[in-house]
């Protein structure tokens, strides 16, 4: 690899840092009950969210899902609000209504996770719509599980973007799970890449989600397409849940031996080991070093907040 | 109807052992949804694999428009699917099915069809679970003719009416509240009522509180309060929506003269104003002031806990609209 590879890499791999960094003190506060609600964490499936949004720009539109912080983080969503949002509080993402599951910043572009499986995607495709109508460039991305392939929802917003000719990339996360059950189990006939093609995607291709690099040139390459006016595109990023479906869930469901084997395939150790090769190896421990301490510091952040006054619980909700 | 005379344990139990019953009883009862055969997030459904087997206990995808439609066809020709809804607020991605389908059928074919069919699905505010994941929508059904919409506070109610819904011709959504899932199944004398028939779980002269799901303990939280000292509250646990037990309402209400519905939905055009409404018609020259309301403020339900508090009623703002009605 040559140096400016390297460099995106460590630059990569300090964006997986941070959303490991965040998830893992997610985990850790939900546990001590100081984030309320539940929460589903993206650990083992940073890769995904670092290298698709590392090739957006701030225009750019991102729809996500139940399992979100990761997205948000890396399309620029500061982690001491995204934390203040957790834990309730008034300098949260969303003041506080929103919590793990909605947090938003549609001034750099992300629209929001969302609550509702699947309700992202037709969202992102009206994002994709109001680029091409408005000629900024801008591509829509949307983020979803595979979890959501047979809704309504994702079969209605693949067609409407083909017909509109939306820049739209439909991101779906392939981590094995949908809640307790093998999403394997619930399948039957033609792989998820050929159904899009199907429907008349331009492309639509796996990969290894836990790759950065590949998701990255993969994510490039769509991006590219979508501006030039050749979307809308998907890509299937192959991933391992690492933890339950929310915290708490006790996996009972899991294959021991599989765990183990997605565990070797973590996409933070793989790039730090690709850089340490180059001789790279204080890049890779600097991006763990400052990711601790920005998330260290989004954590006292969002536990010095103050909480929301209920006065304001009226605010914002028509326009 | 049977009366049961093992009692569950658990409101959650008492989900789980009808279940089971109502499908040793009828190989036509068939469970449907997402996770059902692992137990359902709230484990309302443990067992019942092990016990039935995956033809009768069925995993789906995410897919309610489709499955729920799809256990519309099955009611109409011949099952009797109990079709899980995880949440409330996902009632909204099938409305199509329930409303247009399964409400209107039977009458849109003049009689024709029947269409056993329940829709069990589950709310409970004040848990910081989000907008998404926290309404209470059971107005919004029962406006639809053709629904019937039961709301069990009871574990014992759970039981008796879960079995009634099943064996029930038409559709009924039936809504569970987590809040109460692991609520215990309190002790003393039992009587079964059928759907459309409220149970008023603590007599009282002066004023009527009218309330369903976790609201009813609230209720009868709500008595406590020193603000209500002396005061002989009525509690009625309406149990169904639709049906609508008016009988029971008014020989309470003719009796106090003051009146309180509260609900977890939000307030505006909510069941509130319509079961206050229909008693006002009825005893507009009997009663000592307005019939009043109290549910959730009209916002979408915040996460963060003050907030969620201030949304929600609970036993204190119960307690002061009940002071509120008897010093109008
Ligand atoms: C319409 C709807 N149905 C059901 C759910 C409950 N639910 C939340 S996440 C989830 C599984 C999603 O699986 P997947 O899309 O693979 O995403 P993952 O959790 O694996 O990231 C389900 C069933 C929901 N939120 N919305």
């Amino acid at each position: 690899m040559i140096a400016t590879e390297l460099d995106t890499l460590a630059g990569d791999l300090r964006a997986m840092a941070r959303i490991r960094a965040f998830e893992e003190r997610v985990a850790r506060y939900f546990r001590e009950g100081q984030i309320p609600g539940f929460v589903h964490v993206s650990i083992g499936q940073e890769a995904i969210a670092a290298g698709v949004c590392g090739v957006l720009t701030e225009d750019d539109k991102i729809t996500t899902t139940h399992r979100g912080h990761g997205h948000c983080l890396a399309k620029g969503a500061d982690a001491g609000a995204m934390m203040a949002e957790l834990f309730g509080r008034a300098t949260g993402t969303c003041r506080g209504r929103g919590g793990s599951m909605h947090i938003a910043d549609p001034r750099i572009g992300i629209l929001g996770a969302n609550g509702i499986v699947a309700a992202g995607l037709p969202l992102a495709v009206g994002a994709g719509l109001a680029a091409l109508r408005q000629g900024t460039g801008a591509v829509a991305v949307a983020f979803a599980g595979e979890g959501t392939v047979h809704s309504g929802a994702f079969h209605e917003a693949i067609a409407l973007a083909v017909l509109w000719r939306a820049p739209v990339i439909f991101v779906i996360e392939n981590n094995r799970f949908s809640e307790f059950t093998d999403s394997d189990a619930l399948w039957r006939g033609a792989p998820l890449i050929e159904r899009a093609k199907a429907y008349g995607l331009t492309s639509a291709e796996r990969i290894d989600g836990n790759d950065v690099i590949a998701v990255r040139a993969s994510a490039a390459a769509a991006a590219a397409a979508c501006r030039a006016g050749e979307g809308p595109v998907l890509i299937e990023a192959m991933t391992y849940r690492i933890h339950g479906h929310y915290e708490g869930d006790a996996v009972g469901y899991r294959d021991a031996e599989e765990f183990a084997a997605a565990q070797q395939r973590d996409p933070l150790l793989r790039s730090a080991a690709t850089l340490e090769a180059a001789d790279r190896a204080g890049d890779a421990q600097a991006a763990l070093d400052d990711a601790a301490t920005e998330m260290d510091a989004a954590v006292a952040f969002g536990l010095d907040a103050p909480y929301p006054d209920p006065a304001t619980v009226l605010e914002d909700i028509y326009a | 109807m049977p009366s049961a005379t093992a009692r569950p344990r658990k409101y959650i139990h008492a989900v789980r052992e009808t279940l089971a019953e109502e499908m040793e009883a009828d190989a036509d009862v068939v469970v449907i949804g997402i996770d059902v055969a692992a137990g359902s997030v709230y484990g309302a459904t443990k067992g019942l694999a092990e016990r039935f087997g995956p033809e009768r206990v069925m995993d789906t995808p995410i897919a309610e428009a489709g499955v729920v439609g799809a256990a519309v066809g099955a009611a109409m020709a011949g099952l009797r699917p109990v079709v899980e809804v995880m949440y409330m607020d996902f009632i909204s991605v099938c409305l199509d099915p329930i409303v247009n389908q399964a409400a209107k059928l039977r009458y849109m074919t003049g009689g024709g069809v029947r269409i056993p069919l329940v829709i069990r699905t589950q709310t409970g505010g004040g848990r910081s679970s989000g907008a998404q994941h926290s309404q209470s929508l059971e107005g919004m059904l029962a406006h639809v003719p053709g629904l019937k919409v039961f709301l069990p506070s009871d574990p014992r109610d759970v039981a008796d009416l879960l079995r009634a819904a099943i064996r029930d011709d038409g559709p009924v959504v039936f809504v569970e509240n987590r809040r109460l899932y692991n609520s215990p199944t309190p002790d003393g004398p039992w009587e079964t009522l059928p759907p459309g028939r409220a149970r008023i779980v603590a007599p009282g002269d002066d004023v009527t509180v009218i309330a369903w799901g976790r609201m009813v303990g609230d209720a009868l939280a709500a008595c406590q309060d020193e603000r209500l000292a002396g005061v002989g509250v009525e509690v009625i646990d309406l149990r169904t929506l639709v049906p609508l037990d008016l009988e029971t309402l008014l020989a309470s209400v003719r009796r106090t003269g003051r009146a309180l519905v509260v609900h977890e939905a939000v307030e505006g055009f909510g069941p509130g104003a319509e079961i206050a409404m229909r008693l006002t018609e009825e005893l507009l020259y009997e009663i000592e002031g307005p019939i009043r309301r109290l549910g959730a403020l009209q916002a979408p339900i915040p996460y963060s806990p003050p907030l969620e508090e201030a949304v929600l009623p609970g036993p204190a703002s119960i307690a002061g609209a009940v002071r509120a009605l008897l010093d109008d």
